[in-house]
């Protein structure tokens, strides 16, 4: 199974690493994975994206034109991308920033407040990227939440170590926001 | 099994170097490479290797000259304007035949052109940058793995034919991260008898130059050259195919874009089109004789080059083509990427 799938936002909100710790962790799962950067000018003050695919089988194109997931956390990437989630896929946009809600019924939309989450219930907006990737992790199962806890483990330096317990309650906040289907 | 790590193109080309035994790192830093020196900069107090920022790549290139001279196993990366700037020494190392290796992380060029990935340095490497007869071995891996592999088999190649090597990738590979099983480290033992290295008394002194001023010597030296060139394509061509054998259609592609171009064929024969890839990994020896081979059957309509250039690549398969069947082109320029969607469209405008 395939997944491709879309991180964008402002450069220092996340968007990045969250890809890569979803891509570690699915790698450590013996799963193929590919995270391909926006790299460059984009970085300073516009967007900044990455594609991430997870496969079974070996990944062809590290690009791709559509995607199964998009998540955009800022009204400049929902802008770029609703259009380019593939119909029945999914869409999580951070509704503390954006303000224009996408309009898209072909597709799944999840409003999530994951910066006012992470400033008034976690006193830490830069955990705000673990909000939504809980929430992602609940509706996806594409790996387990074992595996993203190992994975910030490994990405973040030892310094911030003292972080990891609140990272791991801002992945199941996130997942408490996403009911059950 | 080798140790499996999640990391960018440019890291695993610093960690595989490291492990083929890397002695020498002469680089300037420029973008989408910078993570290179970066890594080597990192590793370096944990191993023996020699790492200089040079002032410029002219510099740069120059220390590998010395270096390589001295019997080093060395390298340098750069991207797109600073391998341009190293051209003239390219074309003294090859004369002077001292193996290197060099990476060319390409970016969108002409000029100084943007930061983004391109694959617009494909006639600089392969038809020669730098002055005069000669060519050097070009691998283009297209992934992250290949940029660890290639790194090995570079240094391998050019000590087997006591010439420099080059890897052509560009900014996307070396940018982003994908699983790689990296080789295990093999200890590096120099057999390099013509190295300057001081002379004992038992032997005459080795001179290492690219000065022949009568033109008989220089005349000598560019057959000997020829004759060098003329194994490495015997010996060293490779390239791979997917879904060629009953292919309508042949996509010829290398680097990121044959990884797009994979894509493309999968989708396109869903919808009924029967699509192969032919990619190149050694662009220089060219894969000549199979692009002859695959223009000669039957059921093969048309090729198409997918490149990020303006067509480069494109001439060498029209040349092995030899007008048995017509060749398009399809490419993006300046750090676009085409998408598998692109490519498909482009080849349906011509069905």
């Amino acid at each position: 199974m395939l997944q491709e799938m879309i991180f964008a936002g402002f450069g220092g909100q996340g968007v990045l690493s969250m890809g890569t710790i979803l891509a570690y962790a699915a790698m450590k799962e013996g799963k193929e994975v590919s995270w391909m950067p926006s790299y460059g000018p984009e970085m300073r003050g516009g967007t900044a994206n990455c594609i991430v695919n997870i496969s079974d089988q070996p990944i062809s194109s590290p690009v791709v034109n559509e995607y199964d997931v998009g998540v955009v956390l800022n009204q400049p990437s929902l802008k770029k991308f609703e259009s380019r989630v593939k119909k029945g896929g999914i869409l999580i946009w951070e509704s503390t920033n954006i303000k224009d809600a996408p309009k898209r019924t072909d597709i799944q939309l999840y409003a999530l407040p994951a910066v006012e989450l992470a400033t008034n219930k976690l006193k830490n907006v830069k955990v705000m990227n673990m909000i939504v990737l809980g929430a992602l992790l609940k509706l996806k199962q594409i790996v387990k939440k074992e595996s993203v806890l190992t994975a910030l483990k490994a990405a973040l330096p030892e310094r911030h170590h003292h972080l990891l317990p609140l990272n791991e309650k801002a992945i199941n906040l996130g997942m408490g926001l996403i009911k059950s289907p | 099994m080798g140790e499996i790590r999640l990391m960018k193109g440019n890291e695993a080309l610093g960690e595989a170097a490291i492990r083929a035994g890397l002695q020498g790192y002469f680089g300037y830093p420029i973008t989408p490479q910078s993570e290179v020196i970066e890594y080597l900069a990192k590793e370096e107090p944990k191993y023996d290797y020699v790492l200089i920022q040079a002032e410029s790549e002219v510099a740069a290139v120059n220390m590998m000259y010395g270096a390589g001279g001295a019997g080093g196993r060395i390298m340098t990366t750069t991207s797109s304007p600073g391998f341009s700037l190293m051209q003239e020494g390219v074309s003294y190392l090859v004369c002077t035949e001292i193996p290197c290796l060099f990476a060319n992380i390409v970016r969108g060029g002409p000029g100084l052109g943007t930061i983004q990935a391109s694959q617009g340095d494909y006639f600089q490497a392969t038809k020669g940058g730098g002055h005069g007869d000669y060519n050097m071995i070009v691998l283009a891996p297209n992934s992250v793995q290949e940029m660890a592999d290639h790194t090995f088999l570079g240094f391998e190649l050019a000590d087997k034919y006591r010439s420099p090597v080059l890897l052509l990738s560009d900014g996307s590979i070396g940018q982003m991260m994908e699983k790689v099983e990296l080789p295990d480290p093999k200890p590096y033992k120099p057999n390099k008898p013509w190295a300057t290295v001081g002379k004992p008394k038992n032997r005459e002194r080795n001179i290492l130059t690219s000065l022949y001023i009568l033109s008989d010597d220089m005349e000598k030296k560019n057959i000997h050259l020829q004759a060098k060139f003329e194994k490495m394509e015997k010996n060293e061509v490779r390239f791979e195919e997917y879904r060629t054998e009953d292919a309508e259609i042949i996509i010829t592609a290398f680097g990121l874009t044959s990884r797009i171009s994979k894509k493309a064929v999968d989708v396109g024969r869903e919808s009924g089109i029967k699509l192969g890839l032919f990619r190149p990994i050694t662009l220089w020896p060219f894969p000549k004789k199979r692009i002859e081979e695959l223009a000669s059957k039957k059921e093969v309509k048309f090729f198409i080059s997918v490149e990020m250039n303006a067509g480069q690549m494109k001439e060498d398969v029209m040349l092995n083509v030899y007008g048995k069947k017509p060749v398009y082109f399809f490419g993006r320029f300046g750090g676009i990427i085409p998408t598998p969607e692109e490519i498909l469209s482009a080849i349906k405008s011509h069905l």
